[in-house]
């Protein structure tokens, strides 16, 4: 089983309803945040586009916050999700220095958090991240990569995708559509 | 003069202990926040059903609550057709109305302290006696008719009812004059129908979306939003027009940059290219409009290669944006808007909207204007209300009278004296709406508000507006209130329940108790006769077959429709309610009244030199003013900013984050700093900023002094002659980069 995302930027309207639901379903502290909004604008009037992603923690397969991590804190779990043991973690940042898509953050209590695909209280349940539940524009897949009729797998076959920063070699889980 | 009403800071209020002052009331008899009043979801967790209140296009949906039992989150109802089980950013963010420390806490007088004016603190009932005396004493001296209310949500249903016993009928909406008035009189005109909200539009299946300035995505209209993330899915084609790139424009097959000002000479090329093509719908035209030779005869001088000098725009895409409209025909949405109040000719503007979708046959067609119904529910009884003998429409005899529903701005000038009206507005009571940001012309806004005798202001935060009021009643928030049920118009009608999900917080009631409790105190409680608003629910509930507790449980119910499909059968004989019994292309209403019955392009003003079109809009995780300190959604944006294009940050050495002060071409200046945004997704005649923000209330502690005001910059008002709506994109501005010497500020 390997949990992905794919996100569709062609119907994302950046409105950051995931961000505000990630943080009442997770109880993430107000001024941080697990996921956010990215627009890149190209071009010059009138001839422009936009990209417009939500991103987050990518859960990569291979993850340098895990390798980096002395405790053993960032670990994988269940679907190749990667999570952080919030008593094992000693806040040194290691991970934070580490992570090419700056996913991750100090929480004001003294650990690192981040996106767990909200896999304990939503997806263990049977449910949707709370991002993927709420986004009005219904951009969001999530779902198993294993599983070929899974909405992620049969979305990533049919439309055309990217990662980021895949040079980085971390092999993402989170999918964009272009 | 010294000014009788001075702006107050609620801030200063004296006493101590406010924030724990006890809730004593004994709210609602029978009412307990046991867990078996909840219903528990499909896993068993609890939940209380409720209807958004941050914008108005009041999803329904569920809150939850953590085991401490305070409210966590809320999300979506499933099996509401607003929401479609998903909330916007704002619904998700409602939780913040409610934790927000900075809330109204306790009624609160106007009162002379050693020659300054303040607030003090009041009891409830002191707070209603004294509105209840003064407006006892208004009626006496100079008819009910003299007072006023404005009101934009849910509880104001409650303080109209009030004000009809009472015996005035002067209720307005700001959102009238202000933002989608035009569009409704134009449609009405035109189908003989409104537009209504949620908006008749059928995106879910449409071919072919044009929006003119609408710009969905960031207008986070729920419903709509979603309906354009299908159309796109099935390959609608996304026509923008809109001289700012935006998201909708990014998602758009065509993006029209237009020249502001001149949309109504694109829509007339467009009409007449559709009517020279023969791209129109010939049988629907002919078996249900009114007028079309006329038409066809007036816009044959509005040719692309002459709306390319105008607008700006090639002639080859307004020739194929019109072919594609037509291929998609019926099919198509040449989207009505929402906030149409522009340059004064708005009304025109949206007959001329109107009028290309009616060649294009897609009112009453799938894919294009759905024919919506609603849920209706009985009126408690209570005696007639009484005949005012006058109305604001007294004040403006011989105009405006296409206008239908209250004019706001109306009611302000009306409450100026002027010995040429006779009809001189003594009070307004504002039920959570900021009027200093709403309405435009600030200047005469504040002067009216000084002539008044009695203002009282309604609401749950501290605004601008209740600085200036005698009475501040505060609100409790929706997620702590009953309202009425919700019964906007769908395409099943459907009815949906808010219920309290905790106790109100500090000395705050809801609406239906404020209003009540004054109907009490004036002597017109028979016009209230239900001992709390559970009572009245589960009477009108059950005269539908339904009940307070089914409703608690389902939260959102949905009806069968009693009348026709949602579209026209093929053929099908249809009367209109118009004068014509037709579709009128040309308007016998419009002729009759002295207006131009087909549409006219007039040319509108440009910026002078150096100054630059005014142009303002939304932010998805903002409502106005109303959300602009809500601890969850500030944290997503704080403050906005003044968009200008790279061009014209070079001519004035503007860079990115720069604070600048924005002067209008009346001298107006910004109170507060805006920081600019060099982008190229906006003209380089224009400047771009997201309305709302700008908050001078220090109360707000997360919005005072936060970006810019754009209402304080519309110190001109383009007036719509037809209904009296009140244009706003006629306002040019320029940049100061220096702090400007502070003269005296209102507000």
């Amino acid at each position: 089983m390997r949990y992905a995302m794919a996100i569709d930027t062609k119907k994302c309207v950046g409105c950051s309803d995931c961000v505000v639901a990630c943080q009442t379903e997770n109880n993430v502290p107000i001024g941080y945040c697990r996921d956010w909004i990215v627009e890149v604008t190209d071009g010059t009037y009138p001839q422009l586009e936009i990209e417009i992603r939500s991103e987050r923690c990518n859960h990569c397969e291979n993850a340098p916050c895990v390798r980096c991590c002395p405790t053993g804190a960032s670990h994988y779990e269940d679907g190749g999700t990667v999570l952080v043991t919030h008593h094992k973690c000693i806040g040194c940042g290691a991970c934070i220095a580490s992570c090419p898509y700056d996913a991750r953050y100090s929480h004001p209590d003294g650990y690192v958090d981040k996106c767990t695909f909200c896999l304990d209280n939503r997806v263990k349940k049977g449910e949707d991240p709370a991002c993927v539940s709420v986004c009005p524009t219904k951009c969001m897949y999530f779902g198993d990569l294993d599983d070929p009729n899974s909405d992620v797998s049969r979305v990533l076959k049919m439309r055309k995708w990217k990662t980021l920063i895949p040079e980085a070699g971390t092999k993402p889980h989170v999918y964009y559509l272009i | 003069m010294a000014n009788r009403r001075e702006f107050i800071k609620i801030s200063s209020i004296g006493a101590g202990g406010l924030a724990l002052a006890a809730n004593t009331f004994s709210w609602s008899k029978g009412m307990s926040f046991a867990d078996d009043l909840l219903s528990p979801d499909k896993k068993g967790a609890l939940r209380t059903p409720t209807y958004c209140e941050l914008c108005f296009w009041k999803c329904a949906g569920w809150v939850y609550k953590d085991e401490r039992g305070e409210i966590k989150k809320i999300t979506g109802n499933d099996d509401d057709p607003h929401c479609n089980g998903r909330f916007c950013p704002r619904g998700t963010g409602g939780v913040g109305m409610y934790h927000d420390k900075d809330r109204l806490k306790k009624p609160l007088i106007r009162a002379e302290e050693r020659g300054k004016q303040i607030f003090r603190e009041a009891s409830w009932d002191e707070a209603l006696d004294y509105i209840a005396e003064k407006l006892g004493k208004i009626a006496r001296e100079h008819g009910p008719e003299c007072v006023a209310l404005f009101t934009h949500g849910s509880g104001g249903k409650f303080f109209g009812d009030l004000m009809k016993a009472y015996g005035s009928t002067n209720i307005a909406a700001p959102s009238f004059a202000q933002c989608r008035g035009p569009r409704e009189v134009g449609f009405l005109a035109t189908f003989g129908e409104l537009v209504l909200s949620p908006e008749r539009t059928d995106i879910r299946d449409t071919k072919c979306l044009v929006l003119i300035g609408s710009h969905l995505g960031e207008n986070m209209h729920n419903g709509q939003v979603q309906e354009m993330s299908d159309a796109i899915d099935k390959g609608a084609t996304i026509i923008t027009v809109d001289p700012r790139f935006s998201i909708a424009a990014s998602k758009s097959k065509y993006w029209m940059p237009i020249k502001p000002a001149t949309d109504l000479a694109l829509l007339l090329t467009w009409i007449n290219l559709i009517i020279e093509n023969e791209w129109y719908d010939k049988d629907y035209v002919e078996k249900y409009t009114y007028g079309f030779d006329v038409l066809k005869e007036r816009v044959k001088p509005y040719t692309p290669q002459w709306a390319y000098g105008i607008t700006g725009l090639k002639p080859e895409m307004i020739y194929d944006t019109a072919k594609a409209m037509h291929d998609a025909s019926p099919a198509v949405i040449v989207h009505p808007g929402r906030h149409v109040t522009w340059y004064g000719d708005d009304t025109q503007r949206s007959r001329a909207v109107a009028i290309l979708n009616a060649l294009l046959g897609s009112w009453g067609r799938r894919g294009g204007f759905y024919y919506p119904e609603k849920a209706s529910l009985p009126d408690y009884p209570h005696p007639p209300y009484p005949k005012p003998k006058r109305t604001w429409r007294d004040a403006f005899p011989g105009k405006f009278n296409l206008a239908n529903e209250v004019l706001s701005t109306g009611i302000c000038d009306a409450s100026i004296p002027n010995t040429a009206r006779d009809c001189t507005f003594k009070a307004w009571l504002v039920y959570g709406t900021n009027l200093i940001k709403t309405l435009p012309e600030r200047k005469k806004t504040l002067e009216a508000i000084q002539n008044l005798e009695l203002l009282v202001a309604i609401d749950t935060m501290p605004m601008e507006i209740t600085g200036y009021a005698d009475v501040i009643l505060p609100e409790c928030t929706y997620l702590e209130r009953y309202d009425m049920l919700r019964t906007n118009p769908h395409r099943e009608p459907n009815i949906a329940l808010r219920m309290p999900a905790a106790k109100p917080k500090y000395d705050t009631k809801p609406a239906w108790w404020m209003a009540k409790k004054l109907a009490d105190k004036m002597g017109l409680g028979d016009y209230f006769a239900w001992n709390d608003i559970e009572e009245l629910l589960d009477w009108q509930l059950k005269k539908i077959g339904s009940s307070l507790d089914e409703m608690k449980r389902i939260g959102v119910k949905k009806f069968p429709r009693q009348y026709d499909d949602l579209y026209f059968w093929p053929d099908q004989d249809f009367i209109f309610n118009t004068n014509s019994g037709k579709i009128e292309l040309y308007s016998t209403d419009l002729e009759k009244e002295g207006f131009d019955p087909i549409p006219k392009y007039t040319p509108h003003p440009e910026p002078p030199e150096g100054y630059y079109r005014l142009i303002y809009g939304r932010a998805p995780m903002h409502t106005f003013s109303r959300t602009i300190n809500n601890p969850n959604l500030v944290d997503l944006m704080d403050e906005n900013t003044v968009w200008v294009n790279p061009k014209v940050a070079k001519i004035w050495y503007l860079e990115n984050g720069q604070e600048v002060y924005l002067q209008n071409q009346d001298g107006v200046i910004s109170k507060f700093p805006i920081k600019v945004r060099v982008t190229e997704r906006i003209r380089w005649d224009s400047v771009y900023m997201v309305h709302g923000f700008g908050h001078s209330n220090k109360k707000l502690s997360r919005a005072y002094g936060k970006g810019g005001s754009d209402s304080e910059l519309i110190s001109k008002v383009m007036l719509d002659p037809v209904m009296g709506g009140t244009g706003m994109r006629g306002n040019f501005v320029t940049f100061l980069t220096e702090k400007p010497v502070e003269e005296e500020v209102a507000s």
